[in-house]
């Protein structure tokens, strides 16, 4: 280690560094369609997640060094659980928590010998496409306010540039993931032997994907796998039929497998979490939207 | 609150610890003064300040479990409230119905709901129903300092089990008392001032592997027979259209009745006795 070094060059080398980390990894696409937000990622495994729920309205997408993210989801979780117990359920917003992201990664940057190598996006669905938020997030702590979609890790560059081609306000599901898996395929190294025979779109089974739907009542995060993501991939190239996943918020599961989490199971057998959808107040699993707050009384 | 919820500074460094995932032990590492059993205990008794929940009525059928609560909330021989709500889903498998002390039970269950969801979010799984049942045990052992000032809260816990062995009921039912013991209950369980009437209601009317809206009379019955000896418990009140609250839980989750799925219960319920000249 030099004995002095001039400010820029610590935080050009630092910089660099953790581009450079970020850069090695697989894209992730955050993308707003009609009914809320859609997070795509490239990640072939089921268990280790780069995509999660925050809180009811919003989510959260991450690239980088997997136990640095996960550590700040975790902090994020905390925060909105807190903040909601402490005022109110809805005075939780992804603003607050993209805030504290910010300052914390920013004084990482700075202080740390290391710097995080991670970007993040919190996400947050509103009543109406105009309201939705996406907030990407650097390792250097700057925050940006991005409209449509965000895009981040390996080749961001190239997926950000094949989206905007393609990409239109007000998509169905189907056709937001159509158009993500593409132009997250055009630059995976899994399908860069395309031509020579080989697959040219990532499977279900390479994909994470997740919605923030804003019909849901209450949580309104779900992970699309299994049968129902199989589906929307195949219904790409059809009609886009209507697909289990969309009539998802009328009923309940009928058999639950055991040891499912609600709403981490198939997504043909909904989970109640966020409460069915009413037929008026309490009829749902969860005290009424209106009251406003977890176990509320009058 | 500091300054960090304000969003001004970024998490404070326990909030990046990965330790644990239960949101109660976190709030007691940064903000303890959040959490029921943490507070000061009161010196003298407060028995007729507060007011009290009462009745609460769980019983298991062949689908799954129910759990209703009458209405009414006492304050000494004082009616302090006609509408409570004393029957909760804690999550989408399981309801908590509360009595005793009510400001500090509705606090409990809210946090018990976090508590859950919060372990859902950050493991990215569901507690198994003993896990849960265990938990709220932990709650409740940590207000036994005020329960002995009158400040007792006893909850009922009713879940339907996913894990459930073959052929072994999926509804379970789990009783409490102040100190934070936790006992399963085969069948029915009852709690609060009303209990006992309401218990022996359900010795008469309550069989193995009821259909469900056989279970729900016996429900509500019990209920309406705990308000007619038990003068802190109310029963239907068709003139302020107010009845008992209900919850099932089932396969397809937890879900509270719709009032008029127990209105027409109770009113059969006191058709018949009315058919009885008054012996009913």
């Amino acid at each position: 280690m030099p004995f002095y070094a001039s400010p820029e060059q610590l935080m050009r080398d630092k910089s660099e560094y953790a581009r450079k980390g970020i850069s090695r990894g697989r894209s992730v696409a955050v993308v707003t369609y009609a009914d809320g937000v859609l997070f795509i990622a490239e990640n072939p495994s089921p268990t280790l997640h780069k995509v999660g729920e925050l809180y009811d309205r919003i989510g959260f997408a991450a690239v980088g060094r997997y136990s640095e993210f996960e550590s700040l989801r975790v902090a994020g979780v905390r925060l909105a659980d807190v903040r909601g117990y402490s005022y109110n359920r809805r005075d939780v917003t992804g603003r607050v928590i993209a805030n504290a992201y910010a300052q914390t990664l920013g004084a990482i940057f700075t202080e740390q010998m290391k710097p995080y190598e991670v970007e993040l996006c919190v996400a947050e669905v509103g009543d109406s496409p105009e309201t939705d938020q996406l907030y990407r997030l650097t390792f250097d702590g700057s925050v940006v306010d991005e409209p449509d979609f965000v895009v981040m890790g390996g080749q961001a560059e190239a997926v950000t540039g094949h989206l905007r081609e393609n990409y239109t306000q007000g998509m169905g599901l189907a056709e937001a993931l159509r158009v993500g898996v593409r132009a997250l395929s055009a630059v995976s190294p899994v399908t860069a032997g395309a031509g020579n025979g080989g697959q040219s779109q990532l499977t279900a089974a390479q994909l994470e994907v997740a919605v923030l739907d804003r019909r849901r009542p209450k949580r309104a995060f779900r992970r699309v796998v299994g049968a129902a993501l199989g589906s929307l991939l195949d219904g790409g190239s059809g009609t886009g039929a209507p697909v289990a996943q969309t009539a998802a918020p009328h009923h309940a599961p009928t058999h639950p497998q055991p040891g499912t989490p609600p709403g981490l199971g198939s997504p043909d057998e909904p989970d109640t979490a966020g409460g069915s959808e009413g037929t008026g107040e309490g009829s749902g699993p969860q005290p009424a939207a209106d009251d406003g707050e977890g176990g509320g009384t009058r | 609150m500091s300054e960090w919820s304000t969003g001004r500074s970024g998490f404070p460094p326990a909030y990046l610890d990965r330790v644990g995932s239960s949101f109660t032990d976190f709030l007691s590492v940064t903000a303890p003064d959040l959490l029921p059993g943490r507070r000061p205990v009161p010196q003298l008794p407060v028995h007729d300040l507060a007011p009290h929940g009462t009745t609460i009525v769980a019983a298991t059928y062949g689908g799954g479990v129910l759990m209703g609560g009458d209405r009414r909330a006492t304050m000494g021989n004082m009616i302090s409230s006609r509408d409570i709500e004393k029957v909760y889903p804690a999550d989408s498998y399981s309801v908590i119905g509360i009595a005793g002390a009510a400001g500090i039970a509705i606090e409990m269950v809210r946090l018990y709901q976090v508590e859950l969801e919060h372990y859902e979010k950050i493991e990215g799984l569901t507690l198994s129903l003993d896990g849960k049942a265990n938990r709220l045990a932990q709650m409740i052992r940590g207000n036994l300092g005020a329960a002995l000032q009158g400040l007792a809260v006893v909850p009922l816990f009713a879940g339907f089990d996913l894990d459930a062995a073959e052929g072994a009921s999926p509804g379970r039912i789990f009783s409490y008392d102040v100190t934070g013991g936790n006992y399963e209950e085969r069948g029915y369980a009852t709690v609060g001032s009303g209990s006992l009437f309401a218990r022996n209601s359900l010795k008469k009317t309550w069989r193995p592997g009821l259909a469900g809206d056989a279970a729900l009379r016996t429900v509500v019955e019990a209920l309406y027979d705990a308000a007619d000896d038990d003068s802190a418990t109310g029963g239907p009140d068709p003139v302020r259209r107010l009845y008992p609250i209900v919850y099932r839980v089932d396969a397809e989750g937890a879900v509270r009745l719709v009032d008029d799925e127990v209105a027409a219960v109770a009113r059969t319920i006191t058709d018949e006795r009315t058919a009885a000249e008054g012996q009913g």
